[in-house]
């Protein structure tokens, strides 16, 4: 069978159950599903954070998450991915972004759902703008993002 | 070609977009980046670390030295931030 693969950028929020069983509908060659939800928090060190926006590069940010996708497809045997990201205004305890990814056995699935994050992490063109008492600015990328993805690389 | 500006680079350059032409001397990403810094204030401001400055050429991510001969759009923007 061949690999469900869904990409979406929305500002809507989505529903994790609801995601699952369109990627595992009808199929009966899953045995696998591990889900990823990344989350906006309240806080970051000591700095409260009242939202954060999320800005992207339209067009490129679902090629770059596409050419994601089939690298973790040709990795790893996976039944079906399923990657949304949100954009536009998010408050503290919503989610951000979603990766899910369905396999025969764990093993993929999960090292899959970790590979796409670090990916996503350090090169999707989203850009989050954070809103807080001090005011209101641009986070930093950080550099273990960057780690994160380079560990992946193949020696 | 089109250029596009995003996060705090656009804020800086003032414009989300604009159509250039740059001149033939003008090869790679980083020496555009030198001649787009030339055109005012805000733009120097913008490139004014180049090294922190990120590009991207039809749609894919390309280092300082990538030639933008034959490019239609090309996008400058910080290091990234999703996920």
């Amino acid at each position: 069978m061949t690999a469900n693969v869904t990409i979406r950028i929305q500002e809507a929020d989505f529903d994790v159950a609801r995601e699952i069983s369109a990627l595992t509908k009808g199929r009966t060659d899953i045995g696998a599903v591990v889900s990823f939800s990344g989350i906006c928090r309240g806080s970051e060190g000591s700095e409260r954070i009242a939202a954060l926006t999320l800005e992207h590069y339209p067009g490129m940010a679902e090629a770059e998450i596409a050419r994601h996708a089939d690298t973790a497809m040709s990795r790893w045997p996976l039944s079906g991915v399923s990657i949304i990201h949100r954009v536009g205004r998010i408050t503290p305890g919503e989610n951000i972004v979603l990766v899910l990814t369905a396999s025969e056995h764990r093993q993929a699935a999960f090292q899959a759902a970790e590979f796409l994050m670090d990916y996503l992490k350090a090169n999707a063109p989203f850009w989050k703008r954070e809103e807080s008492p001090g005011g209101t600015s641009w986070v930093d990328a950080r550099h273990h993002d960057d780690d994160a993805a380079a560990r992946w690389t193949k020696s | 070609m089109k250029v596009k500006y995003f996060a705090w680079v656009r804020e800086r350059v003032g414009k989300a977009e604009e159509t250039i032409e740059p001149p033939p001397g003008v090869q790679t990403v980083e020496d555009l980046m030198a001649w787009l810094a030339k055109r005012g204030e805000t733009y120097a401001h913008a490139f004014e670390t180049p090294r922190v400055i990120r590009a991207a050429i039809d749609h894919a991510h390309v280092k300082p030295n990538a030639v933008i001969a034959g490019a239609r759009e090309i996008a400058f923007f910080p290091p990234m931030t999703g996920g």
